[in-house]
This record gives C-alpha cells, sequence and structure tokens, in this order.
C-alpha cells in the first residue's frame, strides 16, 4: 500500500502546539450520543473549527426500501430515529397513503395522534435526561428513564414492540388498542404533570445549569431558517413554526395546543422549548385520549389492508385479498409525493416516488436531525471545547436517522 | 386504484394538499415572467413539480425565496433519484421548497443524462443545500459545480460507485477496498 492512499483527513498534521491543534471528538465519545466523530480544529480550549464526520451507522435503508414492497418498508423506518419510531411510521405510511388516496377513519387517526405525542414525551426524556447527564447532572436521566419506561410500556401494550412498534400500518394500524389501555393512559398522563414539576426542580433552577447552557451556541432565526434547522431548535430562535400547524396532518388540526417558542436562540432556550413542549404533548395526548370513539381502525380498502384473522377464517375474499398482499403487495399509483411531519426532533420528510408497482421506486428520507447536526460548526465556532457537549445535547441528534 | 373512496368521514385526511402546496397563480405568474425556467408543470396528489432547466436552477432558487408572493425561505429538502440505466435523461434532483410565513411548499426538479451530470450548486441560496448536496453527490454522483466541499458525506471517502443508483447492487461486495 502507498501512502498516497491515506485519506487527507486521517494524515498527520505537524505543526507545534502553541499554534493549533486538531483533535479527534468520538467516534466512541459518549456525549457524540452515538457514533458522530467531530474533527476539533483547536486554539487552547477555543474552537477554531468543528467539522462532524458521519456515515458510521450508515446501513443503506434507502437502497433497502426500493427492494421491499411497501408493508414491508414499515419496519426499516423503526430503526431510524429510534426514539421515535412512530413519528418515523406515520410519515412513511402516511406518503403511501397520500400516493394511494386512501381515507382513514377518525379512530385510526385519533390513536396516531395519541401514540405519536406519548412517543415525543418519549422521546423528550431522553433528550433531557442524556442532555443533563452530559453537563454533569446524572439524577436527572434516572428521573425521565423512569418516565419513559412508563411510556414504552404503553407502546408495548398496543404494538407488541418497545423500541421497535411498527404500529402504524398503510391504511390505519396493525390492530386497535388492547382492553384496558385506556385506563393505563389516563394514569400516566394524571401523574405526567408532577414529573415534569420534578424535572425543573431539578435542573431549571439549578446555577450550574444555567450557566453552562445560557448564552452557548447562540443561532439567530434568519440563520436557523437559512440552514434549515425544524422543530424545537428553530422554535429555540424563536421561529414560530410548526408542521402541525402549518401544514396540518392526521387530524392535528382539531386540537388545541400552543405552539412554545424562545427567542434566545442558545441551548436554554432550546431547553425551555422542549420543556415547555413536554407540557404541550401531555396536552394533546389527554385531548386525544377523550376524543376517542369506537369504530374501525382500518381503512375499507380489502386490496391493501390486511383482513382480519376472524374475516380470513370466514371469508374466502378475504384469504384470498391476504394471500395476494403478502405474497405479491399492492400496486401502488404511479407519482411522487414528499410528505412533511413534525417528528420530536423536527421536520421529518418523506419522499416517495412511485412507478406503479408493489414496491417504491425511490424513498428518500429528509431526517430533522441530519440538517440540524449540519448547524453545528456554525454554533460551535467561538466555544470553548466543553461547551459542544452542551451544544450537541441541545440539537437532540440521533445518529441512526442522521446515517440511515 | 385499489382503495374505495366511497367511505365519506369528516376531516379525514383534511386538506395538507390543498394548504400546502404552491398556489397556481403563482405558477402562473412564474410562467408568464420567467418562461424559460418552466419545462414543465405537474400538479398531481395536491403537490406542484415544477421542472426546471438546470441552467436557471439558481435563479428559479433565488427568485422563489425572495419573491413576496411565494417566499421561500426554506429548503427542506434535496434529494436524488435515479430512473433506471436505460432511461434518458436518467438522473433528478428534487428541490423541496418551504415558505416559513406562507406555510405553502413547492418541488422543483432538475432532469440530468448520465454523460453529463453537473449541475450548479444552491448553497449561495440556502446554506442548508450543503450537505444535502453532499448527500446526493455521495449517493448519486451528481456533480454541484462550486460547491464549497463537495466531499462524500455518508460512504467512506474510498467507496467505489454510487449506491443508490439503480444499477449499484444491493447486496455481495462490489467492492470495498482500499487499493
Amino acid at each position: 500500500m502507498s501512502s498516497a492512499t491515506i485519506p487527507p483527513q486521517f494524515e498527520i498534521v505537524d505543526r507545534p502546539l502553541d499554534t493549533q491543534m486538531t483533535i479527534s471528538m468520538g467516534p466512541q465519545h459518549p456525549s457524540t450520543h452515538g457514533v458522530l466523530r467531530l474533527e476539533l480544529v483547536l486554539d487552547g480550549e477555543l474552537v477554531v473549527k468543528a467539522t462532524p464526520d458521519i456515515g458510521y451507522l450508515h446501513t443503506g435503508m434507502e437502497k433497502l426500501f426500493e427492494y421491499k414492497k411497501y408493508q414491508q418498508g414499515i419496519v426499516i423506518t423503526d430503526r431510524m430515529d429510534y426514539l421515535n419510531p412512530l413519528g418515523n411510521n406515520l410519515a412513511y405510511v402516511m406518503a403511501a397513503e397520500k400516493l394511494l388516496g386512501l381515507e382513514i377513519p377518525e379512530r385510526a387517526l385519533t390513536i396516531r395522534v395519541l401514540m405519536c405525542e406519548l412517543q415525543r414525551i418519549a422521546s423528550h426524556l431522553v433528550w433531557l435526561g442524556t442532555h443533563a447527564l452530559d453537563i454533569g447532572a446524572m439524577t436527572v436521566f434516572f428521573y425521565c428513564f423512569r418516565e419513559r419506561e412508563k411510556i414504552l410500556n404503553l407502546i408495548e401494550a398496543a404494538s407488541g414492540g418497545r423500541l421497535t412498534p411498527s404500529y402504524f400500518r398503510i391504511g390505519g394500524l396493525m390492530m386497535d388498542l388492547p382492553a384496558g389501555f385506556e385506563n393505563r393512559c389516563k394514569q400516566f398522563l394524571n401523574d405526567f404533570p408532577q414529573a415534569v414539576e420534578e424535572f425543573h426542580k431539578l435542573l431549571t433552577g439549578n446555577k450550574i445549569f444555567q450557566r453552562r447552557t445560557q448564552g452557548i451556541g447562540r443561532i439567530s432565526a434568519e440563520d436557523a431558517i437559512d440552514w434549515g434547522l425544524s422543530g424545537p431548535c428553530l422554535r429555540g430562535s424563536g421561529v414560530n413554526l410548526d408542521i402541525r400547524r402549518a401544514n396540518p396532518y392526521s387530524s392535528y388540526e382539531q386540537y388545541d395546543f400552543e405552539v412554545p417558542t424562545e427567542p434566545d436562540g442558545d441551548v436554554w432556550a432550546r431547553y425551555m422549548v422542549r420543556m415547555r413542549e413536554l407540557k404541550e404533548s401531555h396536552k394533546i395526548s389527554v385531548q386525544a385520549l377523550s376524543r376517542l370513539q369506537p369504530g374501525p381502525v382500518k381503512a375499507d380498502a380489502p386490496k391493501v389492508v390486511l383482513p382480519d384473522r376472524e374475516a380470513m377464517k370466514s371469508h374466502m375474499d378475504a384469504l384470498i385479498h391476504h394471500f395476494l398482499i403478502v405474497t405479491e403487495g399492492f400496486d401502488v399509483p404511479a407519482g411522487e409525493v414528499y410528505l412533511p411531519i413534525e417528528a420530536s426532533k423536527g421536520e421529518l420528510g418523506v419522499y416517495m416516488k412511485s412507478d406503479g408497482g408493489a414496491k417504491p421506486n425511490r424513498v428518500h428520507v429528509r431526517g430533522p436531525s441530519f440538517v440540524n447536526l449540519s448547524v453545528l460548526p456554525v454554533m460551535s465556532e467561538g466555544e470553548m471545547v466543553a461547551d459542544i457537549v452542551a451544544i450537541i445535547g441541545s440539537l437532540d441528534i440521533v445518529l441512526g436517522e442522521i446515517d440511515r | 386504484m385499489p382503495s374505495e373512496p366511497e367511505k365519506i368521514a369528516p376531516s379525514t385526511e383534511p386538506s395538507p394538499s390543498s394548504e400546502s402546496t404552491a398556489p397556481s397563480p403563482l405558477v402562473a405568474a412564474l410562467q408568464h415572467e420567467h418562461p424559460q425556467w418552466i419545462s414543465e408543470v405537474i400538479n398531481a396528489f395536491g403537490e406542484t413539480t415544477i421542472v426546471v432547466p438546470r441552467e436557471h436552477i439558481v435563479e428559479a432558487c433565488s427568485f422563489l425565496k425572495t419573491s413576496p408572493e411565494s417566499r421561500f425561505d426554506f429548503l427542506a429538502d434535496i434529494c436524488g433519484a435515479d430512473r433506471g440505466p436505460e432511461e434518458e435523461p436518467r438522473f433528478e434532483v428534487n428541490y423541496h421548497l418551504f415558505s416559513t410565513t406562507k406555510y405553502h411548499r413547492i418541488r422543483l426538479k432538475v432532469l440530468l443524462n448520465e454523460d453529463d451530470v453537473h449541475v450548479p450548486t444552491v448553497t449561495s441560496v440556502w446554506r442548508t443545500a450543503n450537505w444535502h448536496e453532499r448527500e446526493t453527490f455521495d449517493m448519486y454522483g451528481v456533480i454541484f459545480d462550486g460547491h464549497p466541499d463537495l466531499r462524500r458525506i455518508l460512504l467512506p471517502d474510498d467507496w467505489q460507485g454510487h449506491a443508490l443508483r439503480k444499477d449499484f447492487p444491493l447486496r455481495g461486495y462490489e467492492p470495498y477496498s482500499l487499493k
């Protein structure tokens, strides 16, 4: 092997220490939330330049989508943003439903909203726990994971999976909620506001936490829009934008909730936005639970939606449809759609292109973490090394979604 | 169409389509003012797609970003697509624009022939285009002329080929080698 094959970023640069130093942070650094490598150029403790190096978790999901039938793609989406799998499911199935022109029953829409908001709370709890842990507050982590456990139990009760639920299907849901779910959910929602108060008591008033976050990693509203920030990161810069409001989907326009914004654009502002979102998501969940009316949870489209087990055993046509859907899939009209939703981390868009067959021609996912991470160099220039950790935490990235 | 749209449930699938896409007057005005920027307009599934010749993509993007009727100040996504090795033009680059004030969306599309996969960069219009264009380059080999830092982003720097092209195999070692 000749030396010319060494890629430029691995070349040893010979520079005296008194000027600048290039160090590699990650990919196994615990506070990089997965396998993210940052190439930091430092002047003493000040960051001159930070260059993210991603792709360590690349699994070729977008290639895989093209080789799987539409209904098989749902399980792949679980593994993108593994803290918000139901949001990924929703974006994917809604893109397919848009191509198919399916009408989703009211109950299924309401359950989707309920589950997505529970999932958003769970996702924010992981962010809160790990963000606090990165900055040095360990206790919050245990409190957050205690609450998250309750949500995962609810999701498990409904779908059978805790991290990979695949609960939403093209045309509705996998199945209706189990008996007793509503009571368990109600109990969780009753207790949750008190838990949020606990988080505030633990962290918000903490002087060290405030000093570590206020004024760190600033980005202005214009820059945030220019850089494509979305979700809580954008709202932390004072931009009132929420896809649930801007382009409502899955009956979100019927819900009463606020879109929290904070003007400062620093780590603290993004923290406060997410803390307030916990309460808003709770509010939406309570409304969704009270809206639940009995009814079907699958669209009336026998060639797309798998029939019930009982129908399959008693009706010939249901059996035929089941056989055809499983063996051959269903044809989706040719065309292309881009479907954005407000995931827990920002705008999650699914671009789906069909050529008329049972497998998509192209599926592209606009991961919010991918775009949010690209802003890191801008935010971290001129900050201290230790603040990089706080900034990464405030961006709430998930590498599974960035690398896909 | 396998679906049977006989169920008329109130406000299911509300109208994200009609609200989220760009109003047709906007497209009509654009067609009137700059007919050379538009080679085709497709309205399907409640979304508007404008096929733009590649030499006009930067002008069209900066016009749509700044003009008061459109205000597409947010670039949501850029993604490539491969129509297959036998098709000509073979590659597509899709730009998904969004307005943070008017809440409408539009898709611009550039078509590229296989032997000339060059398109001007839009990083001068939206800085977020940087990583999206790097990803498209990585996966499809589309060269964005004028891009400040056009390197592979997800795959290793010494990867051979472009993984999302239709003629790149799904499995088997189409070689990853350090040679």
